[in-house]
């Protein structure tokens, strides 16, 4: 698995084990993520590349009987610690899931929000970062004129684009994608996808994806996994042209999932 | 041996006509009911209804002081129960998911819901009337408040769990604390249905008749003192219904009148509300 010699990794996973109750879903984890790139994570359902992505903000801790062991080093410190502080963790780690989620507020609160949980900005400021967050969510031409409006009357496509805009407005270093696109229409995961494009400038972007072709297209790394194994991780173009194990080429080729 | 297709189609006739019967049966008693209702409530409900009080036998009178204790009684008992309903119902719904305290308490409330109204009314009695030796407004929407708590807790909690985890999920990757996705995010979600369960609360509490029989019994007179015997509607209809007297009997019938059509104005509010806000979600 050559993609260990990432130069410069924003995260570091090590050892990483998942359970649900007493089903284990991840099993020995180990992987770097690359700075300011796109890593996927692609597999058949069921293989645990969400639930790798939910460790790295441990959203699993709002529910009871879901816990993660071994080690994931964000910035020399170990997210997985009980001693880290959550909040301030998941401001640095930005989180974009597959069904849109605009909060039942205006499009304008709706990036505020997570501003303001860490910052006191003044009125202008704060109208800064609106706008800044949706020109570069690739949002604000079309929302420009409607910030008081709810971000629940928007389409599908704008909706996930607001919540990258909401995710991206606080800043974060490291950007989350659940399946981001697989609830939207051709031309809006055109968008999305032109997007993150964009946004690797500035983040480093872990994307779980569904679709192969997607993930060829947008990411530098690949990492594909089968019921709770990495199986093979490496660039994006070694991964789907000239795989090292046998079961991703079956997996890439359409032989098997 | 009649075709497949064919038979589909009488089992389809056959379980229409059924269920036609059965919505037309229950809809027949319920029609009448409105039709009595409307028939003998409609002449009786005139001017001094709203403007006399209850008056002895054999003179003119309205219901006046009738009118204004329900909505002092049904207004103080909705504002003692609703943020106590919608605070239990949250702490079910958003934080009771580990321990034994939530089970529980849901438990015991899903009894409360079902109490009969009646119970309630003893235990007001017991526990307020019969220490202050005297029947009161406080007393009556305390038993209306303590009617409206489980209402407001069950609609709250089942509201909030129709909203998606995935939007918890999202306040949360943002870095929210519990309280500010609570109060910003799902409460806000769920406000219309919350409102709803608020007024099919009052809908209820609004017609209760024995709860007050217990508390608040009845004063022929105005008064707006909360701490002396209280007029309500409830109380008055069963009153002079009761009566042998013809006048009284049809202030009764404006009464039940007024209950049902205050009763339905708010079913209807809460269901267009809730319609409004599913749409625009």
């Amino acid at each position: 698995m050559n993609a260990e010699n990432i130069a410069n990794p924003k995260v570091v996973v090590k050892d990483l084990n998942f359970y649900y109750g007493n089903y284990r879903a991840l099993n020995n984890i180990n992987m770097n993520i690359a700075e300011k790139m796109v890593t996927a994570f692609i597999g058949p359902s069921g293989c645990g590349k969400s639930t790798l992505l939910r460790t790295f903000n441990r959203m699993y801790q709002l529910y009871p009987k879901q816990k993660a062991t071994g080690q994931i080093i964000l910035d020399g410190a170990n997210i997985l610690d009980p001693k880290q502080d959550l909040n301030m963790l998941r401001a640095k780690i930005g989180m974009v899931f597959q069904k849109p989620t605009p909060f039942p507020m205006s499009i304008y609160d709706n990036i505020a929000f997570g501003v303001k949980l860490y910052e006191t900005l003044g009125k202008n400021d704060m109208d800064e970062r609106v706008e800044w967050a949706l020109k570069k969510a690739a949002l604000w031409t079309e929302v420009k004129d409607k910030l008081k409006q709810s971000g629940t009357g928007l389409s599908g496509g704008q909706q996930q684009r607001l919540c990258i805009a909401r995710a991206i407005a606080v800043k974060p270093q490291v950007l989350l994608l659940d399946e981001p696109t697989s609830a939207l229409d051709p031309i809006s995961t055109a968008h999305i996808e032109k997007l993150i494009d964009e946004l690797k400038e500035d983040f480093t972007i872990v994307i779980v994806t569904h679709n192969m072709q997607q993930a060829a297209r947008v990411s530098d790394y690949t990492a594909y996994m089968y019921l709770g194994d990495l199986i093979e991780f490496g660039d994006t173009s070694t991964v789907f042209t000239n795989p090292k194990r046998k079961e991703t080429e079956d997996y890439i080729t359409g032989r098997f999932g | 041996m009649m075709n497949l297709y064919t038979r589909r189609r009488i089992i389809n006739v056959i379980g229409l006509v059924v269920s036609m019967l059965a919505m037309l049966f229950g809809l027949f008693w319920l029609c009448w009911i409105l039709f009595t209702l409307l028939d003998h409530g409609l002449p009786a409900l005139t001017m001094s209804v709203f403007s006399e009080m209850t008056p002895p036998p054999g003179s003119n009178g309205g219901l006046l002081n009738a009118i204004a204790g329900s909505l002092m009684m049904s207004l103080i008992g909705t504002l003692i129960g609703t943020p106590i309903g919608i605070l239990a119902g949250t702490y079910l719904a958003e934080f009771g998911q580990r321990g034994w305290l939530a089970p529980i308490t849901r438990f015991i409330n899903d009894i409360l819901l079902s109490a009969p109204s009646i119970v309630i009314g003893l235990f007001v009695y017991e526990v307020y009337v019969v220490h202050v030796k005297h029947f009161s407004g406080w007393a009556g929407a305390l038993a209306l408040a303590i009617i409206v708590i489980p209402i407001v807790i069950r609609t709250t909690e089942n509201m909030l769990r129709l909203v998606p985890n995935t939007l918890r999920e999202a306040a949360a990757a943002l870095g929210a604390p519990q309280w500010k996705i609570v109060n910003f995010v799902t409460l806000r979600a769920a406000r219309a249905g919350i409102i709803t369960g608020v007024m099919l609360a009052i809908a209820r509490i609004s017609g209760e008749t024995a709860p007050l029989l217990f508390t608040s019994l009845n004063n022929q007179f105005w008064s707006s003192d909360m701490d002396q015997p209280l007029a309500n509607l409830p109380v008055v209809i069963f009153q002079f219904a009761m009566s042998p007297y013809e006048d009284w009997q049809n202030l009764a019938w404006a009464g039940a009148l007024l209950i049902t059509l205050s009763v339905l104005t708010l079913n209807i509010l809460a269901r267009v509300l809730f319609r409004q806000s599913a749409t625009t979600h």
